[in-house]
Protein backbone atom coordinates (compact mmCIF):
# COMPACT_ATOMS: atom_id res chain seq x y z
CA UNK A 1 0.00 0.00 0.00
CA UNK A 2 3.01 2.43 -0.15
CA UNK A 3 2.76 3.00 -3.87
CA UNK A 4 2.00 6.75 -3.86
CA UNK A 5 -0.34 5.66 -7.01
CA UNK A 6 -2.70 3.94 -5.12
CA UNK A 7 -3.87 7.10 -2.76
CA UNK A 8 -4.49 9.29 -5.74
CA UNK A 9 -7.35 9.57 -7.88
CA UNK A 10 -6.30 11.69 -10.64
CA UNK A 11 -2.84 12.29 -11.43
CA UNK A 12 -1.62 14.49 -13.99
CA UNK A 13 1.58 14.14 -15.35
CA UNK A 14 4.11 16.89 -17.56
CA UNK A 15 0.87 18.91 -18.97
CA UNK A 16 1.67 20.97 -21.16
CA UNK A 17 -0.39 24.18 -22.89
CA UNK A 18 0.56 26.54 -25.34
CA UNK A 19 -1.66 29.68 -27.80
CA UNK A 20 0.04 31.14 -30.34
CA UNK A 21 3.56 29.70 -29.15
CA UNK A 22 2.71 31.66 -25.11
CA UNK A 23 3.13 28.82 -22.65
CA UNK A 24 0.56 28.75 -20.44
CA UNK A 25 2.65 25.76 -18.77
CA UNK A 26 4.52 22.86 -19.47
CA UNK A 27 5.90 20.00 -17.57
CA UNK A 28 2.97 20.46 -14.87
CA UNK A 29 2.38 17.39 -12.50
CA UNK A 30 -0.68 17.50 -9.71
CA UNK A 31 -1.71 14.69 -7.96
CA UNK A 32 -5.22 14.37 -6.36
CA UNK A 33 -6.42 12.17 -3.43
CA UNK A 34 -9.22 10.30 -3.25
CA UNK A 35 -11.97 12.29 -0.86
CA UNK A 36 -9.33 15.05 -0.06
CA UNK A 37 -10.26 19.01 -0.84
CA UNK A 38 -7.38 20.42 -3.54
CA UNK A 39 -7.46 24.19 -3.96
CA UNK A 40 -5.74 25.75 -6.36
CA UNK A 41 -4.54 29.49 -5.68
CA UNK A 42 -2.66 31.92 -8.19
CA UNK A 43 -2.56 35.08 -9.79
CA UNK A 44 -5.20 36.07 -12.26
CA UNK A 45 -4.43 34.92 -15.91
CA UNK A 46 -2.14 32.42 -14.81
CA UNK A 47 -3.49 29.16 -16.66
CA UNK A 48 -5.93 27.52 -13.81
CA UNK A 49 -9.09 27.82 -15.70
CA UNK A 50 -6.87 26.33 -18.94
CA UNK A 51 -5.83 23.65 -17.48
CA UNK A 52 -9.16 22.22 -16.10
CA UNK A 53 -10.53 22.75 -19.53
CA UNK A 54 -8.27 20.94 -20.63
CA UNK A 55 -8.88 18.53 -17.49
CA UNK A 56 -12.62 18.29 -18.93
CA UNK A 57 -11.81 18.08 -22.78
CA UNK A 58 -12.88 21.59 -23.48
CA UNK A 59 -10.00 21.81 -25.13
CA UNK A 60 -6.82 19.77 -25.82
CA UNK A 61 -3.51 19.52 -23.90
CA UNK A 62 -0.43 19.49 -26.03
CA UNK A 63 1.09 17.36 -23.66
CA UNK A 64 0.48 15.29 -20.75
CA UNK A 65 -1.04 12.23 -18.86
CA UNK A 66 -4.10 12.39 -17.50
CA UNK A 67 -4.13 8.64 -15.03
CA UNK A 68 -7.87 8.91 -13.54
CA UNK A 69 -7.57 5.27 -10.90
CA UNK A 70 -4.91 3.80 -13.12
CA UNK A 71 -6.66 4.26 -16.08
CA UNK A 72 -4.80 6.51 -18.78
CA UNK A 73 -7.64 9.32 -20.59
CA UNK A 74 -7.18 11.82 -22.98
CA UNK A 75 -9.63 13.78 -20.60
CA UNK A 76 -12.13 13.56 -17.68
CA UNK A 77 -14.71 13.96 -19.65
CA UNK A 78 -17.49 11.52 -18.06
CA UNK A 79 -15.68 10.90 -15.06
CA UNK A 80 -15.70 14.84 -13.40
CA UNK A 81 -18.81 17.23 -12.57
CA UNK A 82 -17.62 20.59 -13.30
CA UNK A 83 -18.94 24.19 -11.84
CA UNK A 84 -17.98 27.27 -12.34
CA UNK A 85 -18.67 31.10 -11.50
CA UNK A 86 -21.38 31.29 -13.71
CA UNK A 87 -24.11 28.90 -12.37
CA UNK A 88 -25.12 28.48 -16.35
CA UNK A 89 -28.65 27.46 -15.03
CA UNK A 90 -30.99 27.50 -18.45
CA UNK A 91 -33.44 29.99 -18.13
CA UNK A 92 -36.54 28.07 -19.71
CA UNK A 93 -36.08 25.55 -16.89
CA UNK A 94 -37.09 25.25 -14.02
CA UNK A 95 -34.60 24.94 -10.49
CA UNK A 96 -36.04 21.25 -10.41
CA UNK A 97 -35.71 20.66 -13.84
CA UNK A 98 -32.06 22.30 -14.16
CA UNK A 99 -31.14 19.97 -11.61
CA UNK A 100 -32.51 16.75 -12.90
CA UNK A 101 -30.99 17.50 -16.25
CA UNK A 102 -27.64 15.52 -16.01
CA UNK A 103 -29.92 12.65 -14.58
CA UNK A 104 -31.85 13.04 -17.60
CA UNK A 105 -29.12 13.26 -20.21
CA UNK A 106 -27.12 10.58 -18.63
CA UNK A 107 -30.01 8.29 -18.72
CA UNK A 108 -30.15 7.77 -15.41
CA UNK A 109 -33.62 6.43 -13.71
CA UNK A 110 -35.66 9.55 -12.60
CA UNK A 111 -38.27 7.64 -10.78
CA UNK A 112 -34.96 6.84 -8.23
CA UNK A 113 -33.12 10.69 -9.30
CA UNK A 114 -36.01 12.82 -8.00
CA UNK A 115 -36.20 12.12 -4.32
CA UNK A 116 -32.04 12.32 -4.52
CA UNK A 117 -32.40 16.04 -5.80
CA UNK A 118 -36.10 16.39 -3.49
CA UNK A 119 -33.40 15.77 -0.95
CA UNK A 120 -30.79 17.75 -2.03
CA UNK A 121 -32.99 21.18 -2.41
CA UNK A 122 -34.25 20.77 1.72
CA UNK A 123 -30.37 20.02 2.24
CA UNK A 124 -29.18 23.02 0.43
CA UNK A 125 -32.27 25.47 1.65
CA UNK A 126 -34.46 25.49 -1.53
CA UNK A 127 -36.77 23.64 -1.23
CA UNK A 128 -39.98 25.50 -2.10
CA UNK A 129 -38.60 26.67 -5.06
CA UNK A 130 -38.48 23.66 -6.91
CA UNK A 131 -40.51 24.98 -9.71
CA UNK A 132 -39.60 28.42 -9.64
CA UNK A 133 -37.30 29.82 -12.47
CA UNK A 134 -33.75 31.26 -12.45
CA UNK A 135 -34.73 34.84 -13.15
CA UNK A 136 -36.91 34.29 -10.12
CA UNK A 137 -34.18 34.11 -7.11
CA UNK A 138 -31.31 35.54 -5.64
CA UNK A 139 -27.61 34.50 -7.21
CA UNK A 140 -27.01 32.54 -3.99
CA UNK A 141 -29.92 30.63 -4.39
CA UNK A 142 -29.09 29.97 -8.41
CA UNK A 143 -25.57 28.78 -7.18
CA UNK A 144 -26.73 26.79 -4.48
CA UNK A 145 -29.22 25.18 -7.80
CA UNK A 146 -26.31 24.85 -9.86
CA UNK A 147 -24.36 23.07 -6.78
CA UNK A 148 -27.41 20.54 -6.69
CA UNK A 149 -27.11 19.69 -10.61
CA UNK A 150 -23.22 19.26 -10.07
CA UNK A 151 -24.08 16.66 -7.75
CA UNK A 152 -27.11 15.31 -9.50
CA UNK A 153 -24.14 14.52 -12.02
CA UNK A 154 -23.38 11.20 -9.64
CA UNK A 155 -19.62 11.72 -10.02
CA UNK A 156 -16.91 10.77 -7.76
CA UNK A 157 -14.55 14.10 -8.81
CA UNK A 158 -16.36 17.66 -8.73
CA UNK A 159 -13.95 20.08 -10.63
CA UNK A 160 -14.78 23.87 -9.34
CA UNK A 161 -13.47 27.15 -10.81
CA UNK A 162 -13.97 30.01 -8.42
CA UNK A 163 -17.55 28.94 -7.61
CA UNK A 164 -18.52 31.13 -5.14
CA UNK A 165 -16.57 34.33 -6.38
CA UNK A 166 -19.40 35.80 -8.36
CA UNK A 167 -21.06 36.37 -4.69
CA UNK A 168 -21.04 38.64 -1.68
CA UNK A 169 -19.51 37.70 1.67
CA UNK A 170 -22.08 36.71 3.23
CA UNK A 171 -23.88 34.26 1.04
CA UNK A 172 -20.35 33.29 0.14
CA UNK A 173 -19.35 31.99 3.81
CA UNK A 174 -22.45 30.06 3.91
CA UNK A 175 -21.89 28.20 0.57
CA UNK A 176 -18.44 27.33 1.78
CA UNK A 177 -19.99 25.17 4.41
CA UNK A 178 -21.91 23.73 1.45
CA UNK A 179 -18.77 23.08 -0.03
CA UNK A 180 -17.30 21.18 2.80
CA UNK A 181 -20.44 18.79 2.82
CA UNK A 182 -19.41 17.53 -0.90
CA UNK A 183 -16.66 16.46 1.36
CA UNK A 184 -17.40 15.25 4.38
CA UNK A 185 -21.02 13.49 3.68
CA UNK A 186 -21.08 12.95 0.00
CA UNK A 187 -17.49 11.58 0.04
CA UNK A 188 -16.54 13.83 -2.89
CA UNK A 189 -12.84 14.59 -4.49
CA UNK A 190 -12.87 17.77 -5.16
CA UNK A 191 -10.34 20.13 -6.87
CA UNK A 192 -11.25 23.91 -6.61
CA UNK A 193 -9.79 26.99 -7.96
CA UNK A 194 -10.20 29.69 -6.24
CA UNK A 195 -9.05 33.91 -5.72
CA UNK A 196 -9.90 33.34 -2.03
CA UNK A 197 -7.13 32.78 0.00
CA UNK A 198 -9.00 32.16 3.31
CA UNK A 199 -11.69 30.14 1.46
CA UNK A 200 -8.89 27.95 0.34
CA UNK A 201 -7.44 27.68 3.63
CA UNK A 202 -10.81 26.84 5.65
CA UNK A 203 -11.85 24.56 2.61
CA UNK A 204 -8.25 22.50 1.58
CA UNK A 205 -6.46 19.62 2.41
CA UNK A 206 -3.56 20.93 -0.01
CA UNK A 207 -3.54 24.17 -1.33
CA UNK A 208 -0.97 24.65 -4.51
CA UNK A 209 0.45 28.24 -4.71
CA UNK A 210 0.72 28.92 -8.53
CA UNK A 211 3.57 31.38 -10.27
CA UNK A 212 2.12 33.75 -13.10
CA UNK A 213 2.59 32.42 -16.67
CA UNK A 214 4.14 29.70 -17.32
CA UNK A 215 2.41 28.22 -14.37
CA UNK A 216 3.97 26.11 -12.51
CA UNK A 217 3.76 24.79 -8.51
CA UNK A 218 5.58 27.41 -6.33
CA UNK A 219 4.40 25.91 -3.29
CA UNK A 220 2.30 23.26 -1.86
CA UNK A 221 0.93 23.53 1.73
CA UNK A 222 -0.86 20.43 3.62
CA UNK A 223 -3.20 21.72 6.01
CA UNK A 224 -4.10 18.91 8.43
CA UNK A 225 -6.39 21.16 11.08
CA UNK A 226 -9.69 19.63 11.69
CA UNK A 227 -12.91 20.98 9.71
CA UNK A 228 -15.22 23.27 10.13
CA UNK A 229 -11.91 25.63 10.80
CA UNK A 230 -11.86 28.99 12.09
CA UNK A 231 -9.79 31.94 10.68
CA UNK A 232 -8.42 32.62 13.64
CA UNK A 233 -6.01 29.78 13.78
CA UNK A 234 -2.54 31.23 14.04
CA UNK A 235 -1.42 28.32 12.06
CA UNK A 236 -3.81 29.83 9.02
CA UNK A 237 -2.42 33.14 9.77
CA UNK A 238 0.69 32.69 9.26
CA UNK A 239 0.20 30.44 5.81
CA UNK A 240 -1.85 33.34 4.35
CA UNK A 241 -0.03 36.01 5.22
CA UNK A 242 3.20 34.10 3.22
CA UNK A 243 0.76 33.43 0.53
CA UNK A 244 -0.17 36.56 0.31
CA UNK A 245 3.28 38.04 0.14
CA UNK A 246 3.76 35.35 -2.61
CA UNK A 247 1.05 36.43 -4.65
CA UNK A 248 1.88 40.33 -4.45
CA UNK A 249 5.62 39.07 -5.38
CA UNK A 250 4.03 37.80 -8.43
CA UNK A 251 2.29 40.70 -9.67
CA UNK B 1 -49.46 54.02 -21.42
CA UNK B 2 -47.34 57.04 -21.80
CA UNK B 3 -47.86 59.54 -24.26
CA UNK B 4 -44.93 58.08 -26.48
CA UNK B 5 -47.30 55.23 -26.77
CA UNK B 6 -49.55 57.14 -28.75
CA UNK B 7 -47.21 58.48 -31.30
CA UNK B 8 -47.72 56.02 -34.20
CA UNK B 9 -52.04 55.99 -34.02
CA UNK B 10 -51.33 59.98 -33.88
CA UNK B 11 -49.07 60.06 -36.84
CA UNK B 12 -51.24 57.69 -38.60
CA UNK B 13 -54.64 59.30 -38.62
CA UNK B 14 -52.62 62.87 -39.44
CA UNK B 15 -51.44 60.97 -42.32
CA UNK B 16 -55.29 59.68 -43.35
CA UNK B 17 -56.35 63.33 -42.23
CA UNK B 18 -53.92 65.30 -44.95
CA UNK B 19 -55.00 62.56 -47.38
CA UNK B 20 -58.23 62.95 -47.01
CA UNK B 21 -58.21 66.48 -47.10
CA UNK B 22 -56.01 66.74 -50.13
CA UNK B 23 -58.10 64.65 -52.21
CA UNK B 24 -61.58 66.50 -51.23
CA UNK B 25 -60.13 70.01 -51.60
CA UNK B 26 -57.79 69.53 -54.84
CA UNK B 27 -60.59 67.62 -56.38
CA UNK B 28 -58.53 64.64 -57.34
CA UNK B 29 -60.48 62.19 -59.33
CA UNK B 30 -61.70 59.14 -57.50
CA UNK B 31 -60.17 56.68 -59.89
CA UNK B 32 -56.87 58.58 -59.41
CA UNK B 33 -56.65 58.60 -55.79
CA UNK B 34 -59.38 57.92 -53.62
CA UNK B 35 -59.91 59.42 -50.02
CA UNK B 36 -59.20 57.08 -47.24
CA UNK B 37 -62.78 56.94 -46.23
CA UNK B 38 -64.43 55.65 -49.29
CA UNK B 39 -61.17 52.97 -49.56
CA UNK B 40 -63.01 52.16 -46.27
CA UNK B 41 -66.35 52.00 -47.16
CA UNK B 42 -65.74 49.82 -50.14
CA UNK B 43 -63.65 47.29 -47.92
CA UNK B 44 -66.78 47.22 -45.88
CA UNK B 45 -69.44 47.31 -48.46
CA UNK B 46 -67.95 45.28 -51.04
CA UNK B 47 -66.61 42.70 -48.52
CA UNK B 48 -68.82 39.81 -49.70
CA UNK B 49 -66.86 40.22 -53.50
CA UNK B 50 -63.59 40.73 -51.48
CA UNK B 51 -63.89 37.41 -49.55
CA UNK B 52 -63.47 34.55 -51.39
CA UNK B 53 -60.24 36.42 -52.90
CA UNK B 54 -59.01 37.30 -49.87
CA UNK B 55 -59.60 33.57 -48.64
CA UNK B 56 -57.25 32.38 -51.70
CA UNK B 57 -54.76 34.62 -50.68
CA UNK B 58 -54.72 33.91 -47.43
CA UNK B 59 -54.52 29.76 -47.76
CA UNK B 60 -51.52 30.70 -50.30
CA UNK B 61 -49.70 32.78 -47.87
CA UNK B 62 -50.49 29.68 -44.87
CA UNK B 63 -49.60 26.90 -47.22
CA UNK B 64 -46.43 28.74 -47.86
CA UNK B 65 -45.65 29.50 -44.55
CA UNK B 66 -46.18 25.84 -43.19
CA UNK B 67 -44.35 24.54 -45.90
CA UNK B 68 -41.32 26.66 -45.20
CA UNK B 69 -41.17 25.63 -41.97
CA UNK B 70 -41.48 22.48 -42.88
CA UNK B 71 -38.63 22.21 -45.02
CA UNK B 72 -36.59 25.61 -43.31
CA UNK B 73 -36.44 24.35 -39.62
CA UNK B 74 -34.95 20.32 -40.63
CA UNK B 75 -32.73 22.30 -43.33
CA UNK B 76 -31.21 24.49 -40.57
CA UNK B 77 -31.05 21.87 -38.15
CA UNK B 78 -29.25 19.42 -40.59
CA UNK B 79 -26.96 22.54 -41.51
CA UNK B 80 -26.27 23.29 -38.01
CA UNK B 81 -25.13 19.80 -37.46
CA UNK B 82 -22.92 18.76 -40.29
CA UNK B 83 -20.97 22.08 -40.83
CA UNK B 84 -19.82 20.40 -43.87
CA UNK B 85 -23.49 20.72 -45.10
CA UNK B 86 -23.86 24.18 -44.35
CA UNK B 87 -20.48 25.07 -46.24
CA UNK B 88 -21.64 23.03 -49.13
CA UNK B 89 -24.49 24.59 -48.98
CA UNK B 90 -24.63 27.96 -48.13
CA UNK B 91 -24.02 29.38 -51.61
CA UNK B 92 -26.89 27.90 -52.83
CA UNK B 93 -29.21 29.43 -50.38
CA UNK B 94 -27.47 32.47 -50.96
CA UNK B 95 -27.80 31.90 -54.84
CA UNK B 96 -31.22 31.49 -54.11
CA UNK B 97 -31.64 34.46 -52.97
CA UNK B 98 -29.81 36.84 -55.41
CA UNK B 99 -32.39 35.27 -58.30
CA UNK B 100 -34.88 37.62 -58.48
CA UNK B 101 -37.67 35.54 -57.48
CA UNK B 102 -40.42 37.76 -59.04
CA UNK B 103 -38.55 37.30 -62.40
CA UNK B 104 -39.14 33.82 -62.24
CA UNK B 105 -42.95 34.02 -61.92
CA UNK B 106 -44.05 33.74 -64.80
CA UNK B 107 -41.89 30.82 -65.36
CA UNK B 108 -43.80 29.25 -61.71
CA UNK B 109 -47.30 30.25 -63.37
CA UNK B 110 -45.79 27.83 -66.78
CA UNK B 111 -44.86 25.40 -64.80
CA UNK B 112 -47.27 25.33 -61.84
CA UNK B 113 -50.10 26.68 -63.73
CA UNK B 114 -52.77 29.44 -62.89
CA UNK B 115 -54.08 27.79 -59.92
CA UNK B 116 -52.64 28.16 -55.81
CA UNK B 117 -50.30 26.24 -56.53
CA UNK B 118 -47.34 28.69 -57.91
CA UNK B 119 -48.61 31.44 -55.61
CA UNK B 120 -48.02 28.70 -52.50
CA UNK B 121 -44.84 28.59 -54.46
CA UNK B 122 -43.69 32.03 -54.41
CA UNK B 123 -44.89 32.38 -50.82
CA UNK B 124 -42.52 29.36 -49.89
CA UNK B 125 -39.23 30.15 -52.00
CA UNK B 126 -39.91 33.67 -50.01
CA UNK B 127 -40.46 32.86 -46.40
CA UNK B 128 -37.86 29.93 -46.79
CA UNK B 129 -34.57 31.82 -46.38
CA UNK B 130 -35.02 34.05 -43.41
CA UNK B 131 -36.71 31.15 -41.33
CA UNK B 132 -33.40 29.29 -42.30
CA UNK B 133 -30.84 31.72 -41.70
CA UNK B 134 -32.50 33.31 -38.43
CA UNK B 135 -32.23 29.49 -36.96
CA UNK B 136 -29.49 28.82 -38.40
CA UNK B 137 -27.35 31.83 -36.65
CA UNK B 138 -30.09 31.15 -33.58
CA UNK B 139 -28.21 27.63 -33.33
CA UNK B 140 -24.88 28.57 -33.89
CA UNK B 141 -25.11 31.40 -31.11
CA UNK B 142 -25.71 29.32 -28.54
CA UNK B 143 -23.10 30.12 -25.51
CA UNK B 144 -19.78 27.58 -25.60
CA UNK B 145 -20.24 27.15 -22.18
CA UNK B 146 -23.49 25.66 -22.00
CA UNK B 147 -21.84 22.97 -24.74
CA UNK B 148 -19.53 22.28 -22.16
CA UNK B 149 -21.72 21.45 -19.73
CA UNK B 150 -23.79 19.42 -21.78
CA UNK B 151 -20.85 17.24 -23.23
CA UNK B 152 -19.84 16.74 -19.69
CA UNK B 153 -23.36 15.38 -18.72
CA UNK B 154 -23.31 12.96 -21.49
CA UNK B 155 -25.58 14.53 -23.12
CA UNK B 156 -26.46 12.95 -26.89
CA UNK B 157 -27.18 15.31 -29.69
CA UNK B 158 -30.64 14.85 -29.79
CA UNK B 159 -30.53 15.43 -26.07
CA UNK B 160 -28.40 18.30 -26.35
CA UNK B 161 -30.67 20.13 -29.46
CA UNK B 162 -33.90 19.93 -27.40
CA UNK B 163 -32.86 21.21 -24.39
CA UNK B 164 -30.61 23.34 -25.16
CA UNK B 165 -29.97 24.42 -28.91
CA UNK B 166 -33.76 24.46 -30.17
CA UNK B 167 -34.52 27.05 -27.33
CA UNK B 168 -31.98 29.04 -27.10
CA UNK B 169 -32.54 29.35 -30.90
CA UNK B 170 -36.29 30.06 -30.76
CA UNK B 171 -35.99 33.91 -30.15
CA UNK B 172 -34.01 34.28 -33.06
CA UNK B 173 -36.27 31.70 -34.92
CA UNK B 174 -39.36 33.43 -34.17
CA UNK B 175 -37.27 36.95 -35.44
CA UNK B 176 -37.14 35.67 -38.53
CA UNK B 177 -40.49 33.97 -38.58
CA UNK B 178 -41.87 37.56 -38.32
CA UNK B 179 -40.07 38.78 -41.67
CA UNK B 180 -41.28 35.90 -43.53
CA UNK B 181 -45.00 35.85 -42.70
CA UNK B 182 -45.15 39.79 -43.63
CA UNK B 183 -43.47 39.32 -46.87
CA UNK B 184 -45.19 35.66 -47.36
CA UNK B 185 -47.81 38.40 -48.65
CA UNK B 186 -45.45 39.94 -51.33
CA UNK B 187 -45.21 36.04 -52.85
CA UNK B 188 -48.62 35.53 -52.97
CA UNK B 189 -49.79 38.73 -54.64
CA UNK B 190 -47.20 39.01 -57.09
CA UNK B 191 -48.17 35.47 -58.14
CA UNK B 192 -51.58 36.22 -58.48
CA UNK B 193 -50.26 39.69 -60.78
CA UNK B 194 -48.93 36.76 -63.28
CA UNK B 195 -51.63 34.74 -63.48
CA UNK B 196 -54.66 33.40 -61.39
CA UNK B 197 -58.51 33.30 -61.71
CA UNK B 198 -58.70 34.03 -57.93
CA UNK B 199 -57.03 36.24 -54.93
CA UNK B 200 -56.64 39.49 -53.98
CA UNK B 201 -53.84 40.02 -56.57
CA UNK B 202 -55.95 39.63 -59.12
CA UNK B 203 -58.41 41.31 -57.94
CA UNK B 204 -56.43 44.20 -57.91
CA UNK B 205 -55.47 43.59 -61.64
CA UNK B 206 -58.87 43.12 -61.95
CA UNK B 207 -60.19 46.59 -60.96
CA UNK B 208 -57.38 48.32 -62.14
CA UNK B 209 -57.80 47.84 -65.55
CA UNK B 210 -61.81 48.98 -64.64
CA UNK B 211 -60.07 51.73 -63.28
CA UNK B 212 -62.01 50.72 -59.98
CA UNK B 213 -59.36 52.04 -57.82
CA UNK B 214 -60.96 52.30 -54.66
CA UNK B 215 -61.46 48.85 -54.92
CA UNK B 216 -57.49 48.23 -55.84
CA UNK B 217 -57.10 50.33 -52.33
CA UNK B 218 -59.58 48.21 -50.24
CA UNK B 219 -57.60 44.85 -52.15
CA UNK B 220 -54.40 46.49 -50.49
CA UNK B 221 -55.89 47.21 -46.92
CA UNK B 222 -57.22 43.51 -46.61
CA UNK B 223 -53.78 42.60 -47.31
CA UNK B 224 -52.29 44.83 -44.96
CA UNK B 225 -54.80 43.62 -42.40
CA UNK B 226 -53.76 40.35 -43.10
CA UNK B 227 -49.43 40.67 -43.23
CA UNK B 228 -50.64 42.63 -39.29
CA UNK B 229 -52.71 39.77 -38.54
CA UNK B 230 -50.37 37.02 -39.35
CA UNK B 231 -47.64 39.33 -37.74
CA UNK B 232 -49.28 39.22 -34.13
CA UNK B 233 -50.62 36.16 -34.46
CA UNK B 234 -46.69 35.09 -34.38
CA UNK B 235 -45.78 37.44 -31.65
CA UNK B 236 -49.00 36.39 -29.47
CA UNK B 237 -47.54 32.50 -30.33
CA UNK B 238 -43.29 33.46 -29.00
CA UNK B 239 -44.71 34.80 -26.12
CA UNK B 240 -46.69 31.66 -25.42
CA UNK B 241 -43.69 29.72 -25.91
CA UNK B 242 -40.95 31.98 -24.44
CA UNK B 243 -41.78 32.48 -21.17
CA UNK B 244 -38.61 32.94 -19.54
CA UNK B 245 -35.79 35.75 -19.31
CA UNK B 246 -32.52 35.69 -20.00
N1 LIG C 1 -8.58 30.50 -26.44
C1 LIG C 1 -7.45 31.15 -26.07
N2 LIG C 1 -6.62 31.69 -27.00
C2 LIG C 1 -5.49 32.32 -26.64
N3 LIG C 1 -5.10 32.50 -25.38
C3 LIG C 1 -5.88 32.01 -24.40
C4 LIG C 1 -7.10 31.30 -24.69
N4 LIG C 1 -7.66 30.93 -23.52
C5 LIG C 1 -6.83 31.39 -22.55
N5 LIG C 1 -5.76 32.01 -23.07
C6 LIG C 1 -4.68 32.62 -22.30
O1 LIG C 1 -4.23 31.69 -21.36
C7 LIG C 1 -3.88 32.35 -20.17
C8 LIG C 1 -4.49 31.67 -19.00
O2 LIG C 1 -5.89 31.91 -18.99
P1 LIG C 1 -6.81 31.25 -17.87
O3 LIG C 1 -8.20 31.62 -18.15
O4 LIG C 1 -6.48 29.81 -17.75
O5 LIG C 1 -6.30 32.00 -16.56
P2 LIG C 1 -6.78 31.82 -15.05
O6 LIG C 1 -5.62 31.39 -14.26
O7 LIG C 1 -7.99 30.98 -15.00
O8 LIG C 1 -7.13 33.32 -14.69
P3 LIG C 1 -8.28 33.86 -13.72
O9 LIG C 1 -7.78 33.57 -12.33
O10 LIG C 1 -8.31 35.32 -13.99
O11 LIG C 1 -9.54 33.15 -14.04
C9 LIG C 1 -4.25 33.81 -20.32
O12 LIG C 1 -3.10 34.55 -20.54
C10 LIG C 1 -5.13 33.83 -21.52
O13 LIG C 1 -4.94 35.01 -22.24
MG1 LIG D 1 -10.07 31.34 -14.55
Amino acid sequence: MNNPGERHMLQITGAAKSYNGQTVFSGLNLAVEREQFTVLVGPSGCGKSTLFDGLTGAIGLDRGRISWNHEILTHLGHHAAYMQQKDLLLPWFSLMENALLPAKTGKQDMVQMEPVAQKLFVRLGLNGYESHYPHEISGGMRQRCALVRTLMFNRDLILLDEPLSALDAITRRSLQSLLLLLQTAFKKTLLMITHDIEEALLLGDEVYLFSSQPMRIKERFVLDQPKPRLFSDPGLLKIKRHMLEQLEGAL
Amino acid sequence: MKLIDFIPAVLVAIILGLWEGATRFMEIPIFILPPPSSIFTTAVVKAPLILPHAATTFSEIILGIFMALGTAVPLAIIMFAKPALEKTLAPFLVASQAIPVFAIAPLLVVWLGYGIASKVFMAWIIIFFPITISLLSGLKSCDPEFRVLFRLMGASFYDTLRWLYWPWALPQFFAGLKVGVTVATIGAVIGEWVGAQQGLGYLMIQSNARLQVDLVFAAILWLTAMGLGLWILVGVVENRIIKWKV
